[in-house]
């Protein structure tokens, strides 16, 4: 064995030319992994974090990148000094990779056992050979019925099992390390847990180091040995994990940990006896065969946010839809102020959508790109003529824009020159413009990164004091439902499984399947989670 | 509010001093719309400017063979077979073909784009009828179509524009209906639809402007191939009739002087192939100027190496 | 599949339909018929026996029926210049139009795959910056302008390749790289503008990620996802051919249904030009079908 690491990046610097100049990707980042170990790069969006795993798989297109210096020392030899064959031969043989969104980074017109074995036959393993152990790969990492499933196609699987065959592709010559971009950040947390766990096991088989880039300390909190916080291009911090989250030293680390959901107290019920805003009765939608939302009931008060929390297929923005008429339900009645939302006629709805506004997940795709934010503010005055003169409009925006803490000297510009929680906020102006009593928010903050999370759902906390607005929070994420909902509405496959106050369903949950949401989400403590996982263990010997 | 949310953000430029500062960094697409400007103001002026010239008959300068510098600057590219000047024959004869060509593209991108847009965000029984219609059309080629429409009526400018109008229209109604559709899925045309926006000012205000720049930039396309059809057309002699002239006649006309005097259809066909291929990089351009992930190709210097 | 295959040959059959309706009253409206099916010079007499004959004085929508009722019978009448059943003179000419398309379009196909791939792979380099000026002249030319410099510098004054014929192999050379110059140019740009975005796939990543070279990255994995938008400019452009290359096939005497259609239009010979026009839709529309049909063998997530 050689004396230094496994994989050591000494002073990487990566630029990107762009049209505004170069912009510094990293700057002098050096870490190091060993064999066996979990090393976690935490950073948000723009961190640079995957930037360092980019260089060592050879991954940067040059230009418009372009390695500064340092280098990147894989069992002692620097691989950027490699030649292009050098480092295509330890590609996929020596070191692996697995990607964020498994669709697409699956070619979707050829079969899944043709991109495993393919890893196998470019690395000279014959064509039979590579077939038997793809079956047993995909036996492996847990694929039913992958005596026939080695012939289809990747949209025909589940996005568990295609990170599943992801990691069976990337596993297939057991490589010395794998590289895991945030392998779990579009799954279910339940689909989570178990991928999570899988990558565990298969480090334990293998004895291979595992590199783990991530936004989500829950995700840290649960495998990684080690942590390297980036931002802005530098790593500001280094350690084991545990430690990092116990005495986090650079400011930002400890901005970061304070972001984190789901450690703040639960808010009290906002009582009995008050009449509800909105009064959902046995609301369903049907497409075609499928029964997307199956007889919805569900309150909500003045005042009140109740939040609606599922796994994607759970029917919840479905639910969203059809609350708001974009799609009609195909039953059951919805009374807004003893008024049927379900049967009202066009010119009364027209009325009601100055009552109920809608903020949406990703604030990039909500808003109009070529409408500047004073026309997209405003255009609720266009829309509802009777607000507002439109000498008064102005004035209107800049109060709205102020109110949710931008600039309002900056309306005249485009969403793109804007980052995205600033969009998000621009999203939330564009809502209060009609001066709504409950807004629907789905997902509203998900597409955000953690710091930016908090000061959203801060704003909407606020705006809520303030303007006694009722919320209709639609999440997936429990920890950031724990710490904002009053009471919360639990949905799975179309239907209500669990409803009541957040205290309720975070510390007596009734049904499992609430049950077991709540143990698959994360913890941020590394030792709370290592406590879980004992429990786990001890559940499972049992 | 803090961290990334207090990043400066620069000023925009002007939206018409980027373009034209987009343009002046890619040359090529600089040199074919000053090329297009060019064709565009001959189309105008030209008739009015050498009309007496162009008709003017010299027989002692009978197919005058070109760069001939001890004479007038419009004998330059040679006489015909009349004597006429070919400079200033291909000056009027651009005003035809650019207003046949210009005809049909605006026709069949207005009609196009309406009923593409009709098809997009109505019921799926008059989506479906538009479509088959589409169809039709497009089942059938486009020149053979004219040739059979244009031998059966008469052909005049006003029927050529129509014929090419039509055969056209299948094109932006595509388009056009496969952009709505993918458009009104988007979150911002939903977020107008909870404000209350009615259907007019969601198709107008939220959907065409997104769509426009797409149909813009395949009309630049079509621009070239009508064009090329017409000047087909012209070239079968059932196109424009004499003695109305266009670039597709005269490289007809010259044919039959092909050995003798090569001049007669080759500067014609240097016109025609000059502004379609003006036309393809101008549209490549925008293609690329237009797509927020491309642009940066042509916002960035290239650097020397 | 086989349905899909049903409703695609009923909604060719309603196209045809539509065409027909169309040809038969454009014909009619265009004032007394007889000017399109007998000389112009022709006199009185012999256009009354004609509308006698022909039926031409029964009202029009006994006409259109009789008209319809020929067409399922695949029965178009007796080309009045030629002294045989005009479907026997469109069909001979079809075999050799078919023919010269079939050619062209392999060549440019395969030509347009490779070279749009490769200039795909290095966007902005020499040899990218070669094809592309290259496809875009291509795709600017009119062929008839080519077509008659090519027969002025390669037969006239080189006098390396006949000027207009079928008899040799040497007679194929200049019809069919007139006739490969456009698609080329057009196909090319547009493998080229699908690669691109291809060669940027994530799926691209991933095999890059597995130590895959460079060949099979290009030809295996970004080039079939590629071809989608490319076989629809590949069907456009190969029905355009079908069509008859009309003027090609008129510049260099080329026996083609392009060349039949034109003569039949000049000598006013109205059965040939209605019968080329049915069997060249029937063809295209069976193009239309293959190319459906290809799409689901190349992308496993289309089934009809």
């Amino acid at each position: 064995m050689m004396a230094g690491h496994l994989l050591e990046v000494r002073g990487l610097s990566v630029d990107f030319h762009t049209a505004q100049g170069a912009v510094h990707a990293v700057r002098n980042v050096s870490w190091h992994l060993d064999r066996g170990e979990t090393l976690a790069i935490l950073g948000e969006s723009g961190s640079g974090k995957s930037v360092s795993a980019s260089a060592i798989m050879n991954l940067i297109d040059c230009p418009p990148g372009d390695i500064d210096s340092g280098e990147v020392l894989f069992e002692g030899r620097d691989v950027l000094k490699m030649s292009d064959e050098q480092r295509r031969q330890l590609n996929g043989k020596r070191i692996a990779m697995i990607f964020q969104d498994p669709l697409s980074h699956l070619n979707p017109v050829y079969t899944v056992g043709f991109q495993i074995m393919e890893t196998m036959t470019t690395h000279g393993v014959s064509k039979a050979d590579a077939r038997a152990r793809t079956l047993e790969l995909m036996e492996r990492v847990g694929i039913p019925d992958f005596g026939t499933k080695i012939d289809a196609y990747p949209h025909q699987f589940s996005g568990g099992q295609r990170q599943r065959l992801m990691i069976a592709m990337a596993l297939a010559l057991k490589p010395d390390i794998l590289i895991a971009d945030e392998p779990t950040t579009a799954l279910d947390v339940t689909v989570q847990a178990q991928i999570l766990a899988l990558l565990e096991e298969l480090q334990k088989e293998t004895g291979m180091g595992l590199l783990l880039i991530t936004h989500d300390l829950g995700v840290v909190a649960e495998v990684a040995d080690r942590v390297v916080v980036m931002n802005s291009g530098e790593i500001v911090e280094t350690g084991s994990a545990a430690e990092v989250y116990r005495n986090p030293h650079h400011p930002y680390t400890k901005k970061l940990i304070s972001a984190v959901p789901g450690t703040g107290g639960m808010a009290a019920s906002l009582g009995t006896g008050i009449r509800p805003l909105l009064d959902v009765q046995g609301i369903s939608k049907r497409f075609g065969d499928f029964l997307a939302l199956d007889e919805a009931t569900f309150t909500v008060l003045p005042g009140e946010t109740v939040a609606i929390v599922g796994e994607s297929g759970s029917g919840k923005s479905t639910l969203a839809k059809a609350l708001l008429r974009l799609i009609e339900p195909t039953s059951g009645a919805a009374f807004y102020d003893s008024r049927d939302l379900v049967t009202m006629p066009p010119k009364e709805l027209f009325e009601l959508r100055r009552d109920i506004q809608m903020v949406f997940q990703d604030p990039t795709q909500s808003l109009n790109p070529r409408m500047s934010v004073y026309q997209i503010v405003s255009e609720a005055f266009a829309i509802h003529r009777d607000i507002l003169p439109k000498d008064r409009w102005q004035g209107r925006v800049r109060e709205l824009l102020e109110q949710v803490g931008l600039d309002a000297s900056h309306m005249r510009r485009y969403p793109h020159q804007f980052s995205g929680g600033q969009r998000q906020r621009i999203a939330i102006a564009r809502a209060l413009a009609l001066e709504p009593k409950l807004i629907i928010c789905d997902e509203a903050v998900s597409a955000l990164d953690v710091s930016i999370q908090a000061q959203v759902i801060r704003l909407l906390r606020g705006l809520q004091e303030r303007l006694h607005l009722s919320y209709l929070f639609i999440a997936h994420d429990l920890p950031l439902v724990r710490d904002f909902a009053h009471r919360v509405v639990v949905m799975q496959a179309g239907r209500i499984v669990e409803q009541g106050p957040v205290r309720q369903i975070f510390e007596a949950p009734q049904a499992d399947y609430t049950r077991s949401l709540i143990a698959a989400s994360l913890h941020p403590d590394p030792e709370v989670q290592a406590e879980r996982r004992a429990v786990r263990e001890l559940r499972r010997e049992a | 509010m803090s961290l990334s949310d207090t990043v400066a953000i620069p000023a925009p430029p002007h939206p018409v001093m980027q373009v034209l500062r987009m343009l002046w960094r890619d040359k090529v697409a600089l040199a074919a719309s000053v090329f297009l400007v060019f064709i565009v103001f001959c189309a105008i002026f030209g008739p009015a400017l050498f009309e007496d010239i162009a008709t003017k008959q010299n027989l002692r300068g009978r197919n005058a063979a070109p760069f001939d510098f001890s004479k007038d600057w419009i004998f330059w590219l040679g006489g015909d077979a009349l004597g006429r000047p070919l400079l200033a024959r291909i000056i009027v004869a651009a005003q035809n073909t650019i207003m046949v060509a210009a005809g049909a593209v605006v026709c069949s991108l207005l009609i196009g784009t309406t009923l593409g847009l009709i098809a997009g965000y109505t019921s799926t029984r008059v989506s479906q009828v538009i479509m088959r219609l589409a169809d039709v059309i497009m089942s059938f080629p486009s020149l053979l179509l004219a040739v059979i429409v244009l031998y059966m009526l008469a052909p005049s400018v006003t029927n050529l524009i129509i014929v090419l109008a039509i055969t056209r229209i299948p094109v932006y109604l595509r388009t056009s209906r496969a952009e709505v559709l993918e458009v009104r899925e988007r979150m911002f045309v939903q977020a107008a639809q909870v404000m209350g926006a009615s259907t007019g000012r969601i198709v107008f205000r939220h959907i065409l402007p997104i769509v426009f720049p797409t149909l813009v930039t395949i009309a630049t396309l079509d621009f070239a191939f009508v064009m090329l059809a017409e000047s087909s057309l012209s070239f079968l002699g059932i196109g424009i009739q004499p003695p109305e002239i266009t670039w597709g006649m005269m490289v007809a006309q010259g044919r039959p002087y092909l050995t003798t005097a090569w001049w007669l259809s080759f500067w014609p066909g240097m016109a025609i192939i000059l502004t379609t291929l003006s036309l393809n990089l101008l549209s490549n351009w925008m293609r690329t100027a237009l797509d927020p992930v491309q642009r940066w190709r042509l916002e960035t210097t290239p650097r020397k190496k | 599949m086989l349905s899909f295959l049903g409703k695609r040959a009923v909604a060719s059959a309603i196209s045809l339909i539509g065409l027909v309706i169309l040809v038969f009253f454009l014909s009619r409206l265009t004032g007394d018929p007889t000017n399109l099916y007998l000389p112009v010079d022709a006199s009185l007499e012999s256009r009354e026996r004609f509308r006698e004959i022909n039926g031409l004085n029964d009202p029009l929508i006994v006409q259109f029926f009789r008209y319809a009722g020929d067409l399922i019978r695949f029965d178009f009448g007796m080309s009045v210049r030629r002294g045989e059943p005009a479907l026997d003179a469109v069909l001979r000419a079809f075999q050799w139009t078919l023919w010269l398309a079939l050619i062209t379009m392999t060549l440019v196909t395969v030509a347009a795959i490779v070279v749009g791939s490769l200039a795909a792979f290095r966007v902005g380099g020499i040899f990218d910056r070669i094809a592309t000026f290259f496809s875009l002249i291509g795709a600017s030319a009119p062929d008839f302008w080519i077509a008659i410099v090519a027969i002025v510098v390669f037969s006239v004054s080189l006098g390396w390749v006949p000027t207009s014929g079928t008899g040799t192999v040497w007679h194929w050379i200049l019809p069919v790289s007139v006739l490969f110059i456009r698609p080329f140019g057009l196909i090319l740009q547009v493998v080229r503008g699908s690669m691109i975005s291809t060669l940027s796939s994530a799926y691209v990543k991933t095999a890059r990620a597995k130590g895959v070279r460079n060949r099979p990255i290009i030809f295996v994995h970004a080039l079939r996802n590629a071809m989608l938008p490319v076989i629809t400019v590949i069907g456009d452009q190969a029905a355009g051919l079908l069509n008859g290359a009309v003027i090609v096939e008129t510049i260099f005497g080329f026996p083609g249904v392009g060349k039949l259609m034109i003569d039949s239009i000049l000598q006013r010979d109205f059965t040939v030009v209605l019968a080329a026009i049915f069997v060249t839709a029937v063809a295209i529309f069976l193009m239309n079908i293959l190319i459906d049909i290809f799409y689901a063998v190349l992308d496993p997530r289309i089934r009809y």
